[in-house]
């Protein structure tokens, strides 16, 4: 039973992990139609700022988590106004290959600069601490994920349906063309949301690296599972994302447990299933 | 008010617009006619910056507009209602109306529109304001469109063909609603398959072929002009 908890736990540890990093790209997916493959280059980027800032400068965890988005916005910004918005009007292809390109640069100029090897983040105090759930010792730390991915959820659900700025972002999701005749600046509009998703993965990059290690491989690592959510919950769909990480989380946790041998495989077989019942997505607008 | 001269417009590759020119006068409701694919559409959408003319000038209210995002076109008090009554399907109704609201853009003359004055000239569309966009009829989402764009205050509109696919019954309804916003002050200009539901409400016509104006004159004009007619409408 307690074994059960503990994988349940583990579960929805990496879920909260999977919802921050992918609630960036659906978003970002579901407005300007640009898969993002430098998202997850992005998150690396977090993680190994988070590396200088709490390993050589400060020995700040927090700082780290206050510091690094902030960085990843401008960065995201820059690549909007600058690399992305120039392509734009070449079409798709053309925008993806620029973010392919972009999360390969990233990755070799981590190696250049951090070295091509796992770098280890501690956090210490509060969150390098325990807590007893129903008589089980559990890594505070687990918990601390998750209660903030509820937090960044319920901020962006929030935003999304309860004020005029949510309500331009659904509709330039619907829309966006027809939202920027209706005079919303919609560039303006995109460069903040994708500088936003940037943010939001750099968030993710400073939570994940005390957890998994720092490697220039990490990028790679969650990208597929983060693929994996935006199509199974559909595409540009937060309630989707959230329901998609949980079970996708919980699928790579209890998949270690129960059928070792086809763990990573399970995870394939439900966006395969999931794509024949219904390919838009669980929360996917049919179109 | 507004003055479209030589206007060349591409898609990709393809040449669609061959330097078309047209002019609108305060308080007009002029209609493009002219077959399928002869760049009724694509004139529209080379106004509001939709598609960028490659050359050529438009100029509204003495400002050019050639080359200008269509966020700061319709700040300028243009409104664009497309074709195929692209409504933002899982926005409700509320929702949708509340995106035509511009910050800071008054009426050109009278009463502003607002949500409760859309509520009250349309109470079909109050009675479903909680619904989602894409659960309304076909001619819900066409009289949502032209009034989400009306929430804007444009001294113009653009209306790409407000009858297609409708019931006879409700085109009747939309050529109404036309006829009254044009009675509030606002300028239109249209464009429309429909010849019989064109000739009621229009005060002058251009005839479009092959991404160039062949026609321009009023209703008596157009009516007289049987061999027009013949060559670039009737099939």
């Amino acid at each position: 039973m307690s074994e059960f908890l503990v994988f349940f736990l583990h579960g929805l540890a990496y879920a909260g992990l999977l919802f921050l990093v992918s609630a960036g790209l659906t978003l970002v997916f579901g407005m300007m139609n640009v898969l993002n493959f430098a998202h997850a280059a992005m998150y690396m980027l977090g993680a190994y700022f988070s590396y200088t800032i709490v390993m050589q400068l400060t020995g700040q965890f927090w700082m780290s988590l206050m510091i690094c988005p902030v960085i990843l916005f401008v960065i995201g910004a820059v690549v909007e106004r600058f690399l992305l918005r120039r392509v734009h009007r070449y079409g798709h292809v053309q925008e993806l290959l620029l973010t392919f390109g972009l999360a390969y640069i990233i990755t070799e100029l981590v190696k250049w600069y951090w070295g091509n090897y796992p770098l280890a983040i501690n956090v210490t105090g509060f969150l390098n601490g325990t807590v007893s759930i129903f008589g089980i010792i559990y890594p505070m730390y687990r918990i601390f994920i998750f209660v903030c991915a509820i937090l960044v959820g319920g901020v962006m659900a929030l935003v999304l349906y309860k004020t005029r700025l949510g309500i331009i972002l659904r509709a330039a999701v619907n829309d966006s063309e027809m939202t920027n005749t209706l005079g919303v600046n919609v560039p303006l509009v995109f460069m903040g949301v994708f500088a936003f998703g940037a943010a939001l993965s750099g968030f993710a990059g400073v939570i994940a690296g005390p957890l998994l290690s720092t490697f220039p491989g990490m990028a790679q690592e969650i990208l597929l599972d983060a693929f994996v959510v935006i199509v199974v919950g559909g595409f540009g769909s937060l309630g989707g994302a959230i329901l998609a990480s949980l079970i996708i989380g919980e699928l790579q946790s209890f998949g270690v447990l129960l059928f070792p041998k086809l763990s990573m495989a399970l995870v394939y077989l439900l966006m395969a299933a999931v794509l024949i019942i219904k390919p838009s997505g669980l929360f996917g607008e049919e179109s | 008010m507004l003055e479209v001269k030589g206007v060349h417009s591409y898609y990709g590759k393809s040449h669609i617009l061959h330097g078309v020119s047209l002019e609108l006068k305060e308080g007009e409701l002029v209609c493009l006619l002219g077959r399928n694919g002869v760049g009724k559409s694509t004139t529209l959408k080379s106004i509001m910056g939709v598609v960028r003319p490659a050359a050529g000038s438009v100029r509204f209210r003495g400002q050019e507009l050639c080359g200008k995002e269509p966020y700061k076109i319709a700040r300028l008090g243009l409104g664009y209602v497309p074709e195929d009554r692209r409504i933002f399907r899982s926005l409700t109704v509320h929702e949708n109306l509340l995106m035509g609201i511009k910050s800071g853009r008054q009426s050109a003359e009278g009463e502003a529109w607002s949500v409760e004055k859309v509520y009250r000239l349309f109470p079909r569309l109050e009675e479903r304001k909680n619904n989602k966009g894409g659960h309304l009829s076909g001619g819900e989402q066409q009289m949502l469109t032209v009034v989400r764009t009306l929430m804007g205050n444009p001294r113009l509109i653009l209306v790409d063909e407000p009858t297609e696919g409708l019931a006879p019954l409700i085109v009747k309804d939309v050529l109404e609603m036309l006829i009254t916003v044009r009675q509030s002050g606002v300028t239109v200009l249209m464009v429309e398959q429909n010849f019989n539901a064109a000739i009621k409400v229009a005060d002058r016509f251009y005839i479009m072929s092959k991404g160039a104006i062949v026609f321009s004159g009023n209703r008596e004009e157009l009516m007289a002009a049987e061999e027009v007619r013949k060559n670039y409408l009737e099939v």
